[in-house]
């Protein structure tokens, strides 16, 4: 597995979608950078491009020009399968759509990633337990994961995205389908995995709450980067 | 993703949407089931004739007759009159045939790699009668060499043996007043028959074997080489020398060590000396290319319904692929490659194609022996022996495989179309 060393960079970043008159500028020249252990958040209303900002750094998409470097490499020297295992064991995702298949069992869904990687089975149902039981829902391991509750799902949510280990959870909306009380509670799930095991945490969203309990806040509006203010929350 | 794991997640999948994925399985099901019927008939009904025609011993027999287009063709103009062609009365139809004769004979011996000519001697019994009984028209038909007869008991005549033989059909068994076919074996029975001068006279034979009822064989005794020379002699007393030795048909044996383009060629070379030469596998082969080729037309009508079937399956994945288009984007982001998304809705299509076929072939399989069940029972109880369904385990492995090979063939297409997807684009999707 890749270790990164300083988390992820973005140099000089520009994404346009379309051609000729439809083109559409969704980013334009973004530089950002990630250190390995931060909590940054991403902020801004919606179209503002923050999506796009995510997609890229989480390498699901290329840059138009510009480029993002992971752990230090450029990441256009990455392709194809190393791609692929680099998505699978260094990242993590947490939508704010849960994305669960609610007729399997909430551990069919937590141990997808480890399938895709190609784990046996017995490792995989271990796994899947311990980091069940991390987010507090071995219990609910054989439920269907219809029959949770908007919050259970988020957590089953986390613990999918931390099957693997990873170094660098991305989050969109990690709260926004959830009441003040459960988002409370996620995200408290994710900063303690921050603090305690060192994972770099991106989080997208346009709770200013949410934001303000990262260490790293970027806004963003209409595609360009407004303000970035390091260490706010150090010094609150 | 694991190829177990990849089998295991489509299975699942396939059954998310129960009754679609039923649907397309039964109309799977229906060319398989099809398939394996007309295929089942064909190898039953081949089976049944290779069956009554034996195992064809010997394959080195060239059956012989004058061509058959040189006379009576109302389009040709007429040939010139041969005094070395001897012609019969008493053709179909009022036509005369050619009769071969003892120059033919020599002739046809003459040719590289025909080691024996002799003629075929048709014989015309009176009656037959068993010491019990009344008697009974006959018609009696030499064996042909080197083939082997459908036989309920005893065994088949030998050629080579200077006793009388012959063998009865199944249906005389009990006229002649024999509890069984299996007492019939060993018994003496009597066949009288009429010479030149219209003496009629008495023959003995015993009866070696008893023959099913068939399709093929035309119900007749069968007599060996010895009888049929007897009766022949006995029938030809008193002719005048000019009709003795004429014949209408001859068996020439060949060398069994040639080649198939040699034995072509010794037959084009007979033929264009106006014989026709047949082997006895090319007379079957004419039945059987009749019945494969009804097979075949049945065996296209089933290809066609698999034909609407795969658009089936390709319909039902469109929608598959279409309902899980975020699970598609979700697996991509979490770095699930192309070629495994790829993989994972062909191994879908492949199992709607391997559950419809095991499907068809079993309910095929059940029909077909419940059939011939009945079948045997009813109106085709004149030909024991008879399975008109027949499943050989190869033929249905390659059908199964086959409809799978179909099955995957329709599913490139959406698997392709899961396998493209955009993950953003995907997981945006609403």
């Amino acid at each position: 597995m890749p270790e990164l060393t300083s988390a992820i960079a973005a140099h000089d970043v520009t994404k346009t979608y379309g051609k000729g008159d439809g083109m559409f500028t969704a980013l334009s020249h973004v530089s950002i950078e990630v250190q390995k252990g931060d909590s940054v958040a991403i902020i801004g209303k919606s179209g503002s491009g923050k999506s796009t900002l995510m997609h890229l750094l989480a390498l699901m998409d290329k840059p138009t020009t510009g480029s993002i470097s992971i752990g230090g490499d450029d990441s256009t020297t990455l392709a194809g399968r190393k791609l692929n295992r680099l998505r699978n064991q260094a990242f993590g995702f947490v939508f704010q759509q849960f994305f669960l298949n609610g007729n399997a069992s909430v551990l069919e869904n937590v141990i997808l990633p480890l399938k895709i990687a190609g784990v046996g089975s017995r490792e995989r149902k271990r796994r899947g337990h311990d980091v069940l039981k991390a987010v507090e829902l071995d219990d609910k391991a054989k439920n269907k994961a219809n029959d949770l509750s908007g919050g259970q799902k988020q957590r089953a949510v986390i613990a999918r995205a931390l099957i693997n280990n990873p170094q660098i959870i991305f989050a969109d909306e990690p709260t926004g389908n959830l009441d003040s009380a459960t988002g409370q509670k996620v995200e408290d799930i994710l900063f303690n995995l921050n603090k305690q095991h060192g994972i770099t945490l991106f989080i997208v969203t346009h709770d200013e709450d949410l934001a303000a309990r990262c260490q790293k806040q970027i806004h963003i509006k209409d595609g360009q980067v407004v303000s970035g203010s390091a260490r706010r929350k150090v010094q609150l | 993703m694991k190829i177990t794991d990849i089998f295991l997640t489509a299975s699942s999948n396939l059954f998310r949407s129960k009754l679609r994925t039923s649907l397309t399985i039964i109309a799977i099901f229906v060319g398989a089931f099809t398939l394996t019927i007309t295929n089942g008939i064909g190898s039953g009904i081949s089976g049944y004739i290779n069956q009554q025609l034996g195992n064809l011993g010997a394959k080195n027999v060239l059956i012989v007759q004058p061509n058959i287009s040189t006379m009576g063709s109302t389009s040709s103009a007429p040939q010139k009159y041969n005094p070395a062609k001897k012609v019969t009365a008493g053709g179909f139809g009022g036509l005369n045939s050619v009769s071969l004769t003892q120059t033919d004979i020599d002739k046809i011996r003459a040719h590289p790699g025909i080691t024996q000519v002799v003629p075929e001697l048709s014989v015309a019994a009176d009656y037959i009668q068993s010491a019990t009984s009344d008697k009974y028209q006959v018609t009696v038909s030499p064996n042909i060499r080197g083939t082997s007869l459908d036989l309920a008991a005893g065994a088949d005549v030998s050629d080579t043996s200077s006793a009388y033989q012959l063998v009865l059909p199944d249906s005389y068994v009990s006229s002649l007043g024999f509890s069984s076919a299996q007492t019939a074996i060993g018994q003496t029975v009597t066949i009288g028959i009429t010479n030149a001068l219209g003496q009629q006279s008495r023959q003995a034979a015993t009866v070696v074997g008893v023959q099913q009822n068939g399709i093929i064989g035309g119900g007749g005794i069968t007599s060996n080489n010895a009888f049929t020379q007897h009766l022949y002699n006995i029938q030809t007393e008193g002719l005048p020398l000019a009709t003795r030795g004429r014949y209408q048909i001859l068996e020439a044996t060949f060398n069994p060590d040639l080649s198939a383009a040699q034995l072509n060629t010794l037959k084009q070379n007979l033929k264009d000396q106006g014989y026709t030469a047949e082997t006895v596998q090319d007379r079957i082969g004419t039945f059987k290319t009749v019945i494969s080729g009804i097979i075949d037309v049945l065996d296209a009508f089933a290809v066609i319904a698999l034909l609407a079937a795969s658009f089936g399956i390709i319909n039902t994945l469109l929608m598959s692929v279409q309902e899980r288009t975020k699970e598609i984007g979700l697996m991509k982001s979490m770095g699930m490659g192309s070629g495994r998304i790829f993989l994972l809705f062909s191994a879908e299509a492949v199992m709607i194609g391997f559950w419809g076929s095991l499907l068809g072939v079993l309910v095929a399989f059940g029909v077909g022996s419940l059939a011939d069940r009945i079948l045997s029972r009813g109106f085709l109880k004149g030909l024991p022996g008879l399975q008109i369904v027949a499943f050989p385990v190869r033929s249905i492995v390659v059908i199964m495989l086959i409809i799978m090979v179909i099955a995957f063939l329709a599913g490139t297409l959406p698997a392709r179309r899961a396998a493209r997807q955009n993950p953003i684009y995907a997981l945006r999707y609403e």
